[in-house]
C-alpha cells in the first residue's frame, strides 16, 4: 500500500480542493461566467480610462450642446458638450470604486467581527451582537447626513460610511456559519491539539466559513452601488465636477424627455454591471453549495 | 410472495452512468424474514427503495429486470397504482424515527392518516384501530399516548410508532430498511424482538436491510448479501452462518467482532485518577447530570473501555478528561496534574501528552486542508518538527497509519471513511502522546472496515505505548480491545472489572442486560468459526 519510494512531498501528487472544485463547477455555468468576464472587462476599462478615453474629462464643446450619438460621439453629449462616452467611464471608476472598497471595508469588519462573536460565546458575543444591533437600528440616511455634515463631503467618508452600514449583515452571517462550525468535530479536534484560538479562527473557521460570505459579497457590491447612486441623486454623494453613474443618471432623468440617450446610457452600464454581479453571485451559490460538492 | 427478478437500478450523472443495482435476484416469501446484507454504497437500499418508486427519478433510473409481487410487476406500475400499493400491501420502516415522523403531528394522527387515505374509514373507528395497534407493539397506555407528539416519545418507543405505522393497512410486506442502527443496544434487541414476534403473530413477509451480519443473525430465514450493486451469495441462514461460498461472505463473517484480546500483565501504577467527577450542562431550570460523581483510575499502558448507552455520558467523561468541556467538581489528576486547574499555557503542554480521535470521520478533518497540512499541524504547533524536517516525519507517519504516501496533498473529500479515520489517527498520534482517548472510533464504518481500524489502532498501542480510554456503546467492540471494561448508566459507574470477568460474570443486572443485548451474541460464543 505504501510507496517508500517516494521521499518527498513535491513527488505526490496534487489534490483537488474544494475551492478548485467550485471553480470546476462555476465554469460550466454559462450565464455566471459572461457576467465575470463583463465584470472584469468594465474593471479592466475603469483602471485605464485617464489614457484610453476618446476625450478630456473636462473637453467642452459648448456650440454642439446635447447631441444624440454620431460618428464622434459614439454615445452623444449631453448640454455642456461633453462626451458622454467620456463621462461614463470617469463615472464608472467611481462607481466600481465605491462598490468595492465599502464592500472590501465591510468583509474585513464583518467577517473579523461575526467570527470573533461566534467563537467566543456567551458574554462576548452577547456584548459585540447588541453594538451591531444597535446601529443596525440607526436610520441609515440619518447616520450619512450627519456624516456629511460633520466631516464635510469627501470620497473617502463615502466609502467608510457605505461600509459601515453594510459589515452588519456581514457579521451576522459569518457568525451564524462559525457558531454552527464551532460545533463541529475537526474544531474541537483542533483546540485538542492545542492551538491558539486566533489560529483556530483563522485556519479552521473562517476558510470554511467563507462560502455564504462570498456570495453575500456579490449580492453586497450592486446594493452599494445603488447606494451610491441614490446618494449622489439626492445630492448627497459624488459632487461635480466629479462625476459617477448615480449622478450621471440624476441628471439624465431632469432632461429625459428632450435628450432621451443621457438617461439610456449610464442606466444601461449600472444596469449591466449589477445584472453581471447578480449572475456571478447565483452561479457562484451553486458552486459553493456543500451538498452539491461530491462527497 | 415478491419475486425481483434481474432488478438493474442505475443513477445518471453529468459523469455518466453509475449502476447502483446491477441484475439482482431475490424473492420473500410470506411468513418469512429474507435480510439483505451489504456495506454502504452496495445497492441494498437502492434495490429496496426503486421497487416503490421510492428512488428519485431522474436521476434514478430502472434499468431492467422484474419485481412480482401478487402476479403485478412493480417495475411497470404507474405512480397513481404504486401509491395505492404503498403503505397498503407493502410498508416500509426507516432507518431514524425521528426525521420519519412528523413533529407537528400527534402520532395519533399520523397512524390514522393512512389509514384513512387507504380505507376510507370513520375517524372513530381509525383511533380505535390505532390504540389496538400501538398496544400490540409495546406502547403503555397507548389510549392516552396516543395524542403525545413525537419529540415527548425515546427513540425505541418511536420506532414502535413507525413500525405500528407501517402495519395499520395490515400490509403483507414490511420493508426494513436499517430498523435499529440508530438505537442502543437494549432498545435494539427490544425492537428486533418485536419484529420476530409480530411477523409470527401476523404471517406477514419482512425484508430486512442491514449493514450488519450480527443484527440479523437472531432472526432471519434468509440471507441475501450484495456487494458493489451485485447479490454475491444467497441462502438460508444456517447455509450463510456456517457454510459461507463466496469469500465477501466469509470476510463479512470474519469481521464480526469475536473473542477478547490477549489481557496485557496488570500495571498498577496509574497514569490518571478519577475523582467524583460531575460534569453537568446548564439547562434551562435543571441541570442536566452528564457525569454525576465518577471514581475511577486509569493504569499506564493499558486499554480501558468506557461503555453505555447513548446518556450515559461515557463521551462527557472524555471529553472533560481533555478538557474540552468544562468540568463542574471533582478532580482529574494527569500524572500528577490535576488537569481541572490547570492554565493556558500549561494546558497547551499537557495536550501534546493526550489527545482524542472522534466518532465520525467525516466532521473531524477540516475540509479545506490537505492530509499533509492536517498531519503537520500539531508537529508544528509543538515544536517537534520545524518547517524544513516536517514533510519527512509527516511521510513517516503516514506510513505508520497506512496511508500511501502519493495521498499526501489530497484532501479529505477525496478519501473514503476509514481512509479519514487513518488521517484522523495519524493527526492524534503525531505528538506520541502518552493517554488517547477514542470516542467510537469505528462505529461511524462499515464492518470490514470496522475490523482494520481496530487492528490499526490494536498496533498502534503496541508501537507507541499507549494509554488508551476506548469509548463505545458496542461491547463486542470493546472486547476485542480493552483490558478492563467500566459500564456506565445515567452519568455513574454500573460495575467495573477486567473484560474477561466481565463477559464470564457479570455482577450487576444491567450488565446482565447489555451482554444479552449484543447481537447474535450466538456467534460471539463461537459455535460459528467464520471464515
Amino acid at each position: 500500500m505504501t510507496n517508500p519510494a517516494i521521499g518527498d512531498l513535491a513527488q505526490t501528487q496534487p489534490g483537488t480542493s474544494l475551492w478548485q472544485d467550485a471553480w470546476l463547477r462555476l465554469r460550466r455555468n454559462r450565464l455566471a461566467l459572461v457576467g465575470l468576464i463583463i465584470l472584469l472587462l468594465f474593471i479592466f476599462i475603469a483602471a485605464v480610462t485617464p489614457w484610453i478615453a476618446p476625450y478630456g474629462y473636462a473637453q467642452q464643446d459648448l456650440e454642439l450642446g446635447a447631441a444624440p450619438p454620431s460618428a464622434a460621439h459614439w454615445l452623444g453629449t449631453d448640454i455642456f458638450g461633453r462626451d458622454l462616452l467620456t463621462q461614463i467611464m470617469f463615472g464608472g471608476r467611481i462607481s466600481l470604486a465605491v462598490g468595492f472598497v465599502a464592500t472590501a471595508v465591510a468583509l474585513l469588519i464583518g467577517i473579523t467581527w461575526g467570527a470573533i462573536a461566534g467563537y467566543m460565546g456567551g458574554r462576548v458575543d452577547a456584548v459585540m451582537m447588541r453594538l451591531v444591533d444597535i446601529i443596525y437600528a440607526l436610520p441609515f440616511m440619518i447616520f450619512i447626513i450627519l456624516l456629511m455634515v460633520v466631516f464635510g463631503r469627501n470620497m473617502l467618508l463615502l466609502f467608510l460610511a457605505i461600509g459601515a452600514v453594510e459589515w452588519l449583515t456581514m457579521a451576522r452571517i459569518m457568525r451564524s456559519q462559525v457558531q454552527s462550525l464551532r460545533q463541529q468535530e475537526f474544531v474541537e479536534a483542533a483546540v485538542s491539539l492545542g492551538l491558539p484560538t486566533a489560529t483556530i479562527i483563522r485556519r479552521h473557521l473562517i476558510p470554511n466559513a467563507l462560502g455564504p460570505i462570498i456570495v453575500y459579497t456579490t449580492l453586497t457590491v450592486p446594493s452599494v452601488m445603488l447606494l451610491e447612486a441614490f446618494l449622489s441623486f439626492l445630492g448627497l454623494g459624488v459632487q461635480p465636477p466629479e462625476t459617477s453613474w448615480g449622478l450621471l443618471i440624476s441628471y439624465g432623468a431632469e432632461s429625459m424627455e428632450e435628450y432621451p440617450w443621457l438617461l439610456l446610457f449610464p442606466g444601461l452600464a449600472l444596469t449591466l454591471t449589477l445584472f453581471s454581479l447578480n449572475f456571478l453571485g447565483d452561479g457562484l451559490r451553486d458552486a459553493l453549495d456543500v451538498r452539491g460538492a461530491k462527497d | 410472495m415478491l419475486k425481483v427478478q434481474h432488478l438493474s437500478v442505475s443513477f445518471v450523472t453529468r459523469l455518466g452512468a453509475n449502476k447502483a443495482v446491477d441484475n439482482v435476484t431475490f424473492s420473500v416469501e410470506s411468513g418469512k424474514i429474507t435480510a439483505i446484507i451489504g456495506e454502504s454504497g452496495s445497492g441494498k437500499s437502492v434495490a429496496c427503495c426503486s421497487l416503490l418508486g421510492l428512488i428519485p427519478s431522474p436521476p434514478g433510473l430502472i434499468e431492467g429486470g422484474r419485481a412480482l409481487f401478487d402476479g403485478k410487476d412493480l417495475t411497470k406500475l404507474n405512480e397513481a397504482q404504486l401509491r395505492k400499493i404503498r403503505g397498503r400491501d407493502i410498508a416500509m420502516v426507516f432507518q431514524d424515527p425521528m426525521t420519519c415522523l412528523n413533529p407537528y403531528m400527534t402520532i395519533g394522527d399520523q397512524l390514522t392518516e393512512s389509514l384513512r387515505y387507504h380505507q376510507k374509514i370513520r375517524r372513530t373507528e381509525a383511533r380505535r384501530r390505532a390504540i389496538e395497534l400501538l398496544q400490540e407493539v409495546g406502547i403503555r397506555e397507548p389510549a392516552s399516548t396516543i395524542d403525545s407528539y413525537p419529540h415527548q416519545f425515546s427513540g425505541g418507543m418511536r420506532q414502535r410508532v413507525m413500525i405500528a405505522m407501517a402495519l395499520i393497512n395490515e400490509p403483507k410486506l414490511l420493508i426494513a430498511d436499517e430498523p435499529t442502527t440508530a438505537l442502543d443496544v437494549t432498545i435494539q434487541a427490544q425492537i428486533l424482538q418485536l419484529l420476530a414476534d409480530l411477523q409470527k403473530r401476523r404471517d406477514i413477509g419482512i425484508l430486512f436491510i442491514s449493514h450488519d451480519l450480527a443484527v440479523i443473525a437472531d432472526i432471519a430465514d434468509q440471507i441475501v448479501v450484495m456487494q458493489e450493486g451485485k447479490v454475491v451469495e444467497t441462502g438460508t441462514r444456517s447455509e450463510i452462518f456456517h457454510n459461507a461460498q463466496h469469500p465477501y461472505t466469509q470476510r463479512l463473517l470474519a469481521a464480526i467482532p469475536t473473542g477478547g484480546k490477549e489481557i496485557a500483565s496488570p500495571e498498577s501504577e496509574s497514569l490518571i485518577q478519577i475523582r467524583d467527577l460531575c460534569t453537568w450542562f446548564q439547562h434551562s431550570n435543571a441541570p442536566v447530570k452528564a457525569v454525576d460523581g465518577v471514581n475511577f483510575d486509569i493504569y499506564r499502558g493499558e486499554v480501558l473501555g468506557l461503555v453505555g448507552e447513548s446518556g450515559s455520558g461515557k463521551s462527557t467523561i472524555g471529553r472533560s478528561i481533555l478538557r474540552l468541556v468544562n468540568v463542574t467538581s471533582g478532580q482529574i489528576i494527569f500524572d500528577g496534574l490535576d488537569v481541572t486547574a490547570l492554565r493556558p499555557h500549561e494546558l497547551k503542554k499537557l495536550r501534546r501528552r493526550m489527545q482524542f480521535i472522534f466518532q465520525d470521520p467525516f466532521a473531524s478533518l477540516n475540509p479545506r486542508m490537505t492530509v499533509y497540512e492536517t498531519l503537520s499541524e500539531p508537529l508544528l504547533l509543538h515544536r517537534i518538527e520545524n518547517r524544513s524536517t516536517v514533510a519527512a516525519s509527516v511521510l513517516r507517519l503516514m506510513d505508520n497509519v497506512g496511508l500511501a504516501r502519493g495521498f499526501a496533498r489530497k484532501y479529505p473529500h477525496e478519501f473514503s471513511g476509514g481512509q479519514r479515520q487513518r488521517i484522523a489517527i495519524g493527526r492524534a498520534v503525531a505528538t506520541r502522546p502518552e493517554f488517547i482517548v477514542a470516542d467510537e472510533p469505528v462505529s461511524a464504518l462499515d464492518v470490514t472496515i470496522q475490523a482494520q481500524i481496530l487492528e490499526l489502532m490494536r498496533e498502534l498501542g503496541r508501537e507507541y505505548g499507549l494509554t488508551m480510554l476506548f469509548i463505545s456503546h458496542d461491547l463486542a467492540v470493546v472486547r476485542q480491545l480493552a483490558d478492563r471494561i467500566i459500564v456506565l448508566q445515567a452519568g455513574k459507574v454500573v460495575e467495573q472489572a477486567s473484560t474477561r470477568d466481565l463477559f464470564a460474570q457479570p455482577q450487576k443486572a444491567y450488565t446482565r442486560q447489555l451482554l444479552q443485548s449484543i447481537p447474535g451474541r450466538g456467534l460471539l460464543k463461537g459455535d460459528v468459526a467464520g471464515g
